[in-house]
């Protein structure tokens, strides 16, 4: 029994510890939830850094939220907002000035000057950094007094640097200036200091949380201020937890491709969309079908006409996507740049879904089945086995690739559905040893150069280290030429800029070098529950975009926040 | 007693060093390149990517020859250097992997010891009773061949979302920060519920089943006969049984508490639970060598350990093993 004796005394000992341990604490402080946004989308794990210069895994919010860009891009309308800058216009061809907009400040209370935007251009001279790019055509950058700066170029890119204005966050220089170049590329940054409407406040393993600031200079310069309090972003481990969250109303914007939403809208949930009906989300980028041109048959323009018109990209938009996506246009240029599109050589080249067509364009091509397996063979003669693929657990993607190939089939082009890991989808990209693959990596922008770019990236050499575009190596000079030409067109002369457009689109639509499927949305499902004022298409609502990701914050996210009412 | 452990001790060194070494290997064998995974995830200008590419490859020391790479890599542990992470750069391994381990040990220590200690004493009452093995076997069966996935989801549907009387989704409230306070842990044991219940639920099945089946084999083993035979009673038979046959779980269970930090993978996908499982499979889809080689090494430890406890325990429980190690000398 002695045993026993021991056990109540070492049971009894443990309990008054931890009584004594926990018995002064205070009742712990919690989010008040009417002052608290909760977002997820954006961050897949523990958040690691809080440096605006590196794009790709900062927290969500870093350069948007906390770090500030010279201008916002409202995509919606193609007007540049000026927000850290007053105003910015080309002097000269080749001299940019820009005033930088007085009053603000640090959110240690320093002011922001044009030496700070000066000196976060100048960084890029000293460190890796995704402007060192810029100093190529940049030439020097001359300040005058506190708040004015002119921009000389060696030749002036305009496309790319109105791209710049609403993309490099300014960074403060009695900060960063005693960082070594290691530091500045890739230090943390931790306890950022930034211009921004929110400061760091907290950090746990499965939360970033940031904390309004009271003192952000838009208070007194424009007369907007954001709502929340709070902001906690969630790392998402599941889509399938997201949902739950939302549905729940835990989370209040969700930035994850949930699908199903159609119904969801109608379940009685306090859900919202920013279109009330399909698609339900603005487009955020294109999905096009890359195709490797350096492998046979795929070489053949006549192989490739074929193969697009085979695909039915109606079919994974109601089926795959529950029409939460739109089919794109012959171009693959995205809705906001509706402009740009030349109806004229759509009409003429532009390709649809038409499997008569494709066989007809087979047979003529000289395709045909020699050994009767169901499959064409090549005008020589030798077999065709193609494989599309995607990354695995990319489940919409999975579906729609299994559509494309039974859509193939059905023409009698032997295309199968693989699905590697990421890493080996990539590398297959990356060393053009793939056949067929879906692609999507050009997100929406202020130009549709930054499109062109990808898809007509001319340094074939360099893809695997640059991951520049143009994954089925097109190689196709005069189209190179002209998407530079196009970068160098003033972004004030649209009709410049279609004329140069409309060029490379006979091009595109000619030699097919990629096949344009679908625009992927920027998925938002917005919660009622606890925030109101959300943005949406109806008249009346703010036209903003709802997106948390990188890069979306300045394209009038945070004019979201400003508009928001708690319940 | 001195020269078993000395010649055990060199195993386990030996042991380690090969599975460090394949811990190192293994990564590496992946087809890709993790530097370009960082660039994809980065979404860089083509003109900037290039210089960033080859700053990371030196940064990371992957410019080296491979042979280089291996003998940094000891030269670092020795230092105590895990390395940085890639996928979560630029935070240190070792820092992400200690602050995901607090959460694997105080969801799956519970799970596991409580599922292995209510599922022998089921399994032995099982055994005991035909209407028990009748109806508790089954469940067992049941349970054990439970997806831990599908279950999970099944528990955070119905308490989550429908009944809404438990969270389902993280370690403690969104609303709250780890502090010291009632509130919190409150919170914390609110969130652990759930996914300890999925865990507790399969591994208990697991444990009741191999108790059963060994408590079966146990009683017509010929010493079971013989002390019947002698006329002994019933309960001191199953006593003698319940020992036997509390060997093996010994072993499992020092394995199962071996591997504690490599957390349960999909309890933690389901529930958002922060644990290490969630780590290693961002850390494989990422190419993250040195979070992935963390990891392991943790694991491997863990492992030796756990077998080191089990020789320990053995000399102890079992006094067959003491007299083998007498008739060493």
């Amino acid at each position: 029994m002695w045993s026993r004796t021991r056990l109540v005394l070492c049971m009894l000992l443990a309990v008054s510890v931890i009584l004594g341990l926990t018995g002064g604490l205070v009742l712990g402080q919690a989010f008040p939830r009417n002052e608290t946004l909760y977002t997820g989308g954006k961050q897949w794990g523990p958040v690691s850094n809080w440096n605006p210069f590196m794009a790709g895994n900062q927290a969500m919010g870093t350069i948007g939220l906390c770090y500030e860009t010279l201008f916002l891009y409202d995509p919606l309308t193609d007007q540049f907002i000026p927000w850290l800058a007053e105003s910015g216009k080309w002097l000269s061809s080749t001299v940019y000035e820009l005033k930088v907009r007085q009053g603000v400040k640090w959110s240690d209370g320093q002011p922001l000057t044009a030496a700070d935007v000066k000196f976060t251009f100048d960084l890029g001279k000293t460190a890796a950094l995704n402007i060192t790019s810029l100093w190529d055509w940049l030439d020097n950058i001359v300040q005058v007094g506190d708040y004015y700066l002119e921009f000389h170029f060696k030749q002036a890119l305009y496309q790319e640097w109105a791209n710049n204005l609403y993309n490099i966050a300014i960074v403060p220089q009695h900060i960063w200036a005693s960082r070594n170049a290691t530091t500045v590329s890739t230090g943390a940054n931790e306890n950022p200091i930034g211009s921004g409407p929110y400061l760091f406040f907290a950090v746990d393993q499965v939360k970033m949380v940031w904390v309004r600031n009271d003192n952000w200079w838009a208070k007194t310069a424009l007369g907007k201020s954001v709502a929340p309090k709070y902001i906690v972003d969630l790392v998402n481990t599941s889509n399938e937890n997201s949902l739950g969250l939302v549905l729940q109303g835990q989370e209040d914007l969700n930035n994850n491709y949930l699908p199903g939403i159609s119904t969801l809208l109608l379940g009685g949930y306090a859900l919202h969309t920013y279109f009330p009906g399909a698609p339900y989300h603005l487009a955020a980028n294109t999905a096009w079908l890359d195709i490797n041109l350096q492998k046979k048959p795929m070489g053949d323009v006549n192989f490739r006409k074929a193969l697009a018109y085979a695909i039915n990209v109606a079919d994974i938009v109601s089926r795959d996507y529950g029409n939460m996506v739109q089919a794109a246009n012959a171009t693959g240029l995205l809705p906001t740049w509706d402009k740009y599109v030349d109806q004229a050589v759509i009409n003429s080249l532009g390709t649809s879904y038409d499997p008569v067509k494709a066989k007809q364009t087979l047979t003529a091509a000289g395709y045909k089945d020699v050994n009767g397996d169901g499959f064409v063979e090549a005008p020589d003669g030798s077999k065709i086995a193609l494989k599309i693929i995607v990354p695995n657990g990319w489940s919409d993607w999975m579906a729609a690739i299994q559509i494309i190939s039974s859509n193939a089939q059905a023409v009698g082009i032997n295309v199968q559905p693989n699905y590697p890991d990421f890493n080996g989808y990539l590398d297959a990209r990356l060393n053009g040893t793939f056949d067929l693959a879906i692609d999507n990596q050009q997100q929406i922008s202020n130009t549709p150069w930054s499109y062109y770019h990808f898809i007509f990236y001319d340094k074939l050499a360099d893809i695997p280290s640059t991951q520049g575009g143009n994954y089925g190596r097109y190689n196709n000079p005069t189209a190179f030429a002209l998407v530079s030409q196009l970068d160098k067109v003033p972004t004030s002369d649209l009709a410049g800029m279609k004329a140069v457009i409309s060029q490379i689109q006979t091009i595109q639509l000619t030699d097919l070098p990629i096949i344009p499927l679908w625009y992927n949305g920027m998925w938002a499902q917005m919660s009622t529950a606890y925030w109101t004022g959300w943005p949406s298409s109806a008249d009346g609502d703010a036209h903003y975009l709802p997106v948390t990701w990188n890069g979306y914050w300045n394209m009038t996210s945070i004019l979201m926040l400003c508009n928001l009412t708690a319940k | 007693m001195s020269k078993y452990f000395r010649r055990k001790l060199f195993i386990y060194v030996l042991t380690f060093f090969l599975a460090v070494t394949i811990d190192w290997l293994i990564p590496r064998f992946m087809p890709g390149n993790p530097i370009q995974v960082l660039i994809a995830r980065a979404n860089l200008k083509a003109e900037s990517a290039k210089v960033v590419y080859s700053y990371y490859m030196r940064a990371f020391g992957l410019d080296v020859p491979i042979w280089n790479q291996y003998a940094n890599f000891w030269n670092a542990l020795f230092h105590g250097d895990f390395g940085t992470s890639l996928w979560l750069f630029p935070q240190p391994v070792i820092k992400i992997i200690l602050r995901a381990v607090p959460y694997d040990i105080l969801l799956l220590l519970p799970a596991i010891l409580l599922s292995w200690f209510a599922g022998n004493k089921f399994g032995a009452f099982a055994a005991r009773s035909k209407w028990l093995d009748n109806t508790v076997s089954p469940l067992g069966y049941v349970l054990t061949a439970t997806p831990y996935m599908w279950l999970g989801m099944l528990l955070a549907w119905t308490f989550g979302i429908v009944l809404r009387v438990l969270p389902f989704s993280g370690a403690y409230s969104y609303a709250l920060m780890p502090t010291l306070s009632w509130i919190f842990i409150w919170s914390l044991l609110e969130h652990w519920i759930l996914p300890f219940v999925s865990l507790f639920m399969v591994m208990f099945g697991g444990w009741a089943i191999g108790m059963r089946n060994m408590i079966i084999y146990e009683l017509e083993a010929d010493y079971s006969h013989y002390l019947e035979t002698l006329g002994a009673p019933r309960r001191l038979i199953r006593r003698y049984a319940f020992r036997n046959a509390l060997l093996p779980q010994i072993t499992g269970l020092a394995l199962q508490l071996g591997v504690i930090v490599a957390g349960a993978l999909v309890t933690e996908i389901v529930f958002s639970y922060p644990g290490i499982g969630y780590l290693i499979l961002q850390a494989i889809q990422n190419h993250d060598y040195f979070l992935l080689q963390g990891c392991f090494l943790f694991v491997i430890i863990g492992v030796l350990l756990a077998n080191l406890a089990i020789d320990v325990t053995y000399v102890l429980v079992d006094p067959r093993t003491r007299t083998g190690m007498q008739g060493e000398r």
